[in-house]
C-alpha cells in the first residue's frame, strides 16, 4: 500500500476530485449528446434510433431559423448599442471628476442584479398604456412604441433592455482598456496634426481592439443564452418573434420531451457560437495588424 | 461649460440606470391602478403587495433554498478550485498539461449542448426535485481553477521549497503559505460563483419542480409568469424587489470587490 501511494504523484492525488467531475458532468454529457442527437427520446419510454431524422427536422424547421433569425437581430443592434454606449460612458468616468466612484457604482448596478428582476421591471416599463417609457414618450409629444406587443418590436426591446443590464461591465472594461493606452501616442499624434477624430479612429479604437473582441465574444455567447428574459416577459411570441435558442430548446426538451431534438439544436447552436466567436476572432486579429 | 455638460451627460446616465430601480421599489407600495401613474411617490401607500407575496408564494423558504445552495456551491468551487489550481500550476505530475488542456476546453464547449445530458445525468441519479441536484453539477468549475492557477504562479518558488523542507504537506502548503498570500484571487472566485449562482434560473426550473424547494429567482419567475400572482402588478414588483435586495446590499458593501471581480470574468474569452 506504502508503496502505491508513493508511486502517485501529489499532484494527480489532488486533481482527482475534479477530474472525477470532469468525467461525469463534461465528457459523459458530451458523449451522451452526441448519441442522443441519433434518437428520438421522451426519458420515459426506451430510446429509439432514428439516424438522421433529427438532423433533417433542423433544417426543414422554420421555428429554428426563426430563433436563429431572432438572436440575429438581437445581436445586431445589442452589440453596437453596447460597444457605443460603453465608450461613451467609459470616456465620461476616465476625465477628471468628483464623485466618479459614485457613477461608476450605478452605472454597475444593474449588472448584479438578476435577470429575473430586470425582465419583470421592465416588463412593466415596456406597457403600452401604462408603461413609463410610453408616458415618457407621450409627454415630449412622441407616438407611443408597441414595445412588447408588436412583433417587429419585441426584439429589439429585449435587445434595448439587455444593453441596458449589461452596458455598466462594458464601462469598466472599457476604462480598463482607454487607461492602457499610452499618453505618448496621442501626444505624438497631436504633434503631427491630428484632430480629435483622427486619433479616435487611429489610435483609440485599435488600441481598444481586444476589449471590443470581448464585448462581441460575450455579447454573441449571451445572445445565444438568452432565456429568462422572453420566458418571463413574452413566453416567445408575439409569432415566436422573440423566441430564443435557448427558449426553444427548453421547450421542445421540457415541455414536449424531444430530448434527441432539442440535442440537435443544441449542437447546431454550439456550433453557430463556436462558428462566430472564431470568425469573430480571426478578423478582428488581422484588423490589428 | 464643458465641465457641465459632462456633468449632465453623467447625471443623466446615472438616472437611466438607477431610475427604474427606485421607480420599482416606490410602485411596490402603491395600489394596482396607481402603478401606471408617471408620480414616483404613491398616493396611497400600501403592504397589500408584499402580503399578496407572502401569502401566496414561500419567498422565505426561497430565499433560504438559495442561500443554502449558493452557500454550499461557492464553498466548493473555492476549495476544490484551489486544490485543482494548486495541482495545475505548483507541482508536476503525468498528464497535467493534458488535463489543464481539457479543462480549458470545457470553458469553450457551450453549455447548449451538456444541458439535456447533464439534466438526464440528474434524473439517473435521483436527484430531481432535489436540492443537491442544483448544488452537483456545479461544485467546481474550470474558471476558478483557471484563476487559481494564474495567480498561484506568481507566487515564489522558495516559498514553497522552504514549507516542503519544514515537512508540510501538499494541503498544508496551499491551505497555509499559498491561500493566504492569494486573497485578492478568493475573493473574486468567491463573489462570481456566488452572483451567478444567486441569480441562476435555467437549471433550477428544469430540476426542481416542487415548489418548497424552488429558488429564490425560480419562485418569483414562475410568480410572474404563472396565475399565482393573480396578475398584480404591484405584487410581481414586490417579489422582483426582495430577490434583488440581498444582491443590491451585498454589492453596496463590497462595491469595488465586486466591480473587480466581475470585470475579471471579461478574461474568460
Amino acid at each position: 500500500m506504502k508503496k502505491l501511494s508513493k508511486m502517485i504523484k501529489p499532484g494527480f492525488l489532488l486533481s482527482m476530485p475534479y477530474m472525477a467531475h470532469l468525467s461525469l458532468f463534461f465528457v459523459y454529457p458530451v458523449v451522451f449528446s452526441l448519441i442522443l442527437v441519433f434518437h428520438r427520446w421522451d426519458v420515459v419510454t426506451p430510446m429509439e434510433f432514428v439516424g438522421f431524422k433529427n438532423f433533417i427536422r433542423v433544417f426543414s424547421d422554420e421555428v429554428f431559423l426563426q430563433s436563429i433569425i431572432n438572436t440575429g437581430i438581437f445581436l445586431v443592434l445589442h452589440i453596437p448599442l453596447q460597444i457605443i454606449l460603453a465608450l461613451f460612458f467609459a470616456n465620461l468616468l476616465n476625465q477628471k471628476i468628483i464623485a466618479r466612484g459614485f457613477f461608476r457604482t450605478l452605472y454597475f448596478l444593474p449588472v448584479v442584479v438578476s435577470g429575473v428582476v430586470v425582465t419583470i421591471l421592465f416588463q412593466q416599463l415596456f406597457n403600452y398604456d401604462t408603461g413609463l417609457l410610453n408616458q415618457l414618450l407621450h409627454k415630449f409629444g412622441m407616438g407611443q412604441i408597441p414595445w412588447l406587443v408588436s412583433e417587429n418590436w419585441a426584439m429589439p426591446s429585449i435587445a434595448f433592455m439587455a444593453t441596458w443590464k449589461n452596458v455598466g461591465l462594458y464601462v469598466i472594461l472599457f476604462m480598463g482598456g482607454l487607461q492602457s493606452i499610452p499618453a505618448e501616442l496621442y501626444e505624438a499624434a497631436e504633434l503631427e496634426g491630428a484632430s480629435t477624430t483622427q486619433r479616435f479612429f487611429y489610435i483609440t479604437l485599435p488600441m481598444l481592439n481586444p476589449t471590443i473582441v470581448t464585448v462581441i465574444v460575450l455579447s454573441v455567447i449571451g445572445g445565444f443564452s438568452l432565456f429568462i428574459e422572453p420566458y418571463v416577459m413574452t413566453g416567445g411570441g408575439p409569432m415566436n418573434s422573440t423566441l430564443s435558442a435557448v427558449l426553444y430548446i427548453y421547450n421542445q426538451a421540457f415541455n414536449f420531451g424531444h430530448m434527441g431534438y432539442a440535442s440537435t439544436m443544441g449542437l447546431f447552436f454550439a456550433v453557430i457560437i463556436f462558428t462566430v466567436v472564431k470568425i469573430q476572432r480571426k478578423f478582428v486579429e488581422t484588423e490589428v495588424y | 461649460m464643458k465641465k457641465t455638460l459632462l456633468y449632465s451627460a453623467l447625471i443623466i446616465g446615472a438616472i437611466v440606470f438607477a431610475y427604474p430601480f427606485i421607480w420599482m421599489f416606490f410602485s411596490t407600495f402603491k395600489p394596482d391602478g396607481e402603478i401606471g401613474n408617471i408620480e414616483l411617490l404613491p398616493e396611497i401607500w400600501t403592504w397589500q403587495n408584499y402580503i399578496l407575496v407572502f401569502d401566496r408564494i414561500p419567498i422565505a423558504k426561497g430565499f433560504l433554498n438559495s442561500l443554502i445552495v449558493t452557500s454550499l456551491v461557492t464553498i466548493s468551487v473555492t476549495l476544490f478550485g484551489s486544490i485543482t489550481g494548486y495541482a495545475f500550476s505548483r507541482l508536476k505530475w503525468k498528464g497535467r498539461d493534458f488535463m489543464f488542456s481539457l479543462s480549458l476546453l470545457t470553458m469553450m464547449i457551450p453549455f447548449q449542448i451538456t444541458l439535456i445530458p447533464t439534466y438526464i445525468l440528474i434524473v439517473k441519479f435521483g436527484l430531481t426535485d432535489h436540492l443537491a441536484g442544483l448544488i452537483v453539477p456545479t461544485m467546481v468549475t474550470a474558471f476558478s481553477i483557471l484563476l487559481f492557477r494564474q495567480s498561484f504562479l506568481t507566487i515564489p518558488q522558495d516559498l514553497v521549497d522552504a514549507a516542503r523542507l519544514d515537512g508540510c504537506s501538499e494541503l498544508g502548503i496551499l491551505f497555509r503559505i499559498i491561500l493566504p498570500l492569494s486573497k485578492p484571487v478568493v475573493v473574486t472566485v468567491a463573489i462570481l460563483t456566488f452572483v451567478a449562482n444567486w441569480n441562476e434560473v435555467l437549471w433550477p426550473l428544469i430540476v426542481i419542480r416542487e415548489q418548497s424547494l424552488m429558488t429564490m429567482p425560480q419562485m418569483v419567475a414562475l410568480f410572474a409568469v404563472g396565475g399565482g400572482s393573480d396578475s398584480s402588478i404591484g405584487a410581481q414588483l414586490a417579489s422582483a424587489f426582495l430577490l434583488a435586495l440581498p444582491v443590491i446590499i451585498a454589492y453596496l458593501i463590497f462595491q469595488k470587490h465586486f466591480i473587480k471581480s466581475m470585470a475579471s470574468s471579461g478574461l474568460k474569452s
